[in-house]
């Protein structure tokens, strides 16, 4: 029960850290969509480039979120931002490519063509295709991307306490300093509650957003 | 309207062309049905005409215009299509799908809510039930219908449909055919039609075009398909029951006997049975005053008897109509026992009688050359 009461007495600080968390991996995340969606979206129209991008975007996810923070550091210090939340996001925002772009460049290839065939055949233009029948029909492996995008960036973001950017993961590394169980505890369980929490609201929208349908 | 001018395609990275040198001209309101069997180029040939694959040599136009000075989006949204696969969007309810080509061209949205239930009610869907449905909840052939209704919504002048039946069952098929051409017969469109059926093809063609490796075997209209097959090749594509096939275009108009053998129900018994025996016959059709078909009579009913012959007179059940085709007519002369059947008009006017012999006439003939097709027999008439 000690953790409940560590809790009860810091509920103002932890809540602090829960926000200095969000605002980090929501950072990122929104930033990783409007990157990796249109990359991935881009790559479906050129195969050479497809392979290259999601070869450097899995090289970037096999390297130990630490040795990141690590890079980040020398190669932001030098516009004055070693330390802190900027190299926190763009850490997570290179660690959110690969679901994103991977899974979109993989659920637009993924349409019938004969469905596409059936769009241009009516007269739809390139774009049209892409935005009436391609992304509608991918959106739901998008968001699936997405998601795990993000509870991915809330768990590495832990780690980001590190290098200064705040977060929950603030009273993991101090608790485990201190040999403070109790704040350890409270650190962990609010990262994988916020974790699962994520998920669901993402499940939640996915379901308002992706047309009934392509339920099964 | 739609005209090819040695048309050919080669796919990059082949050699046999899949489309090989093609005249061909689709009439204004007609039906030109493209087949031959798989592989043949038929798919080839139509996306070409809605520039969805590029042409290798040759020149395509439509309404005069060469297709290459159209813009191919402009193109295609003024040319129906509707595809080998269906191709439903799936995220998008019936509504939606068929409002594609609509909202492309900017409709109001009161104009697409009538035209949707418009097209709902001619492919026999009510709009209530099916408009907000997605296709996922549709059966194979109520997609089908939601298919060639998308290709008709802006009521194009030019349609193209590959297999647009084919994914539906031999008996939804029939349906769908006859519900097609119905419309057909009012809406008047240029239409390109792929099938694999020959049957389909001789129903729905008003021209067939017959394929084989890309090249064009014969052009021409069912009739002449079935009379008068160029080659070995059309005639094993025809079937060997070709004569057969030709009950399906032939109306029962054109084989019947005009003027069949009869009396009046007022007539005198007595007189009647000696008229038929000096003639050899032993059964009789039997008008009321106003030439409607009472029914028929034999010689053994009237055999010593008196009065008048309306009093023989046995029902007619089983009788079909001018307009009626030929197979449907055959297959009720089966079921009825004396070998023939009658032909009466909606009012019940006697028209002519099909029998055996007629049928064998008309299905041996041969094309002849001047577009004639065969005398009629005109035979008895009254036969007081
Ligand atoms: N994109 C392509 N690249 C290369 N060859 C192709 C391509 N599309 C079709 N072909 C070839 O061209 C030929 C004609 O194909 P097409 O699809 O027009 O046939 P089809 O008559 O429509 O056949 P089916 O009745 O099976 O639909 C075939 O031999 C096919 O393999
Ligand atoms: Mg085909």
């Amino acid at each position: 029960m000690t953790t409940w009461q560590f809790f009860l007495d810091n509920w103002h600080h932890t809540l602090d850290l829960a926000g200095q968390h969000a605002w980090v991996v929501s950072m990122a995340v929104l930033i990783a969509i409007f990157t990796g969606v249109p990359i991935g979206i881009w790559i479906t129209f050129n195969r050479k480039a497809a392979e290259m991008v999601l070869y450097i975007a899995g090289i970037i996810m096999t390297i130990p979120s630490i040795a990141l923070f690590g890079i980040m550091i020398p190669l932001l210090s030098v516009f004055g931002y070693g330390i802190g939340t900027v190299p926190a996001i763009v850490a997570l925002v290179l660690y959110s490519q690969l679901p994103i772009i991977r899974n979109t460049y993989a659920a637009i290839r993924n349409v019938d063509p004969n469905i596409i065939d059936a769009g241009v055949g009516m007269g739809m233009t390139r774009m049209q295709v892409l935005g009436r029948v391609q992304l509608p029909m991918a959106l739901s492996v998008i968001f699936a991307g997405v998601r795990v995008a993000v509870v991915m960036s809330i768990g590495i973001g832990a780690i980001a306490a590190y290098i200064g950017a705040g977060g929950l993961g603030h009273f993991i590394f101090m608790g485990i300093n201190q040999s403070y169980d109790a704040m350890i505890n409270c650190g962990s369980i609010a990262v994988a509650l916020m974790a699962v929490a994520t998920d669901y609201v993402f499940g939640f929208i996915e379901n308002r957003l992706v047309s009934k349908g392509l339920r099964s | 309207m739609i005209r090819l001018e040695k048309v050919t395609k080669i796919y990059p990275g082949t050699n046999v062309p899949a489309v090989n040198d093609v005249d061909l001209e689709v009439q204004k309101g007609e039906i030109c049905v493209l087949i031959g069997s798989s592989g043949c180029g038929k798919t080839t040939l139509m996306r070409m005409i809605n520039r969805l694959i590029p042409i290798t040599s040759g020149t395509i136009y439509i309404d005069d215009q060469n297709i290459l000075d159209i813009d191919p989006i402009e193109l295609r949204r003024h040319i129906g299509y509707a595809i080998q696969q269906i191709g439903l969007f799936p995220h998008m309810t019936v509504y939606d799908n068929i409002a594609t080509v609509p909202r492309l061209l900017k409709w109001e949205k009161k104009r697409i809510d009538e035209r949707v239930d418009e097209l709902l009610n001619l492919v026999q869907l009510e709009p209530a039930q099916f408009r907000h449905r997605y296709p996922r909840e549709l059966s194979g052939g109520q997609a089908q219908r939601i298919g060639v209704a998308r290709a008709m919504a802006t009521d194009p002048p030019v349609m193209l449909m590959d297999e647009p039946f084919g994914a539906i069952d031999p008996i939804n098929r029939e349906v769908l055919q006859d519900e097609f051409l119905k419309i057909q017969s009012q809406i008047k469109k240029t239409i390109v039609f792929i099938t694999h059926d020959i049957h389909e093809a001789i129903k729905m063609g008003d021209r067939i075009t017959l394929l084989d490796a890309g090249r064009l075997v014969q052009f021409g209209t069912p009739e002449e398909l079935l009379t008068n097959p160029k080659n070995q090749f059309v005639k094993d594509f025809v079937g060997a029951d070709r004569a057969l096939k030709r009950l399906d275009l032939l109306k029962v108009r054109d084989a019947m006997l005009e003027n069949p053998v009869h009396c009046h129900e007022s007539d005198d018994v007595a007189s009647v049975a000696q008229a038929m025996r000096e003639k050899g016959l032993n059964f009789l059709l039997v008008n009321d005053p106003r030439d409607r078909l009472k029914g028929y009579v034999t010689l053994r009913d009237l055999y010593d008897q008196s009065g008048k012959v309306g009093d023989f007179t046995k029902p007619m059940t089983l009788t079909v109509r001018p307009e009626q085709n030929l197979k449907d007519a055959l297959s009720k002369m089966l079921t009825f026992d004396i070998g023939i059947v009658v032909a009466v008009d909606n009012d019940g006017k006697l028209m002519g009688v099909l029998n055996t012999m007629t049928l064998a006439q008309v299905v041996g003939q041969t094309y002849d050359e001047h577009g004639g097709r065969w005398g009629k027999i005109t035979a008895g008439g009254k036969i007081l």
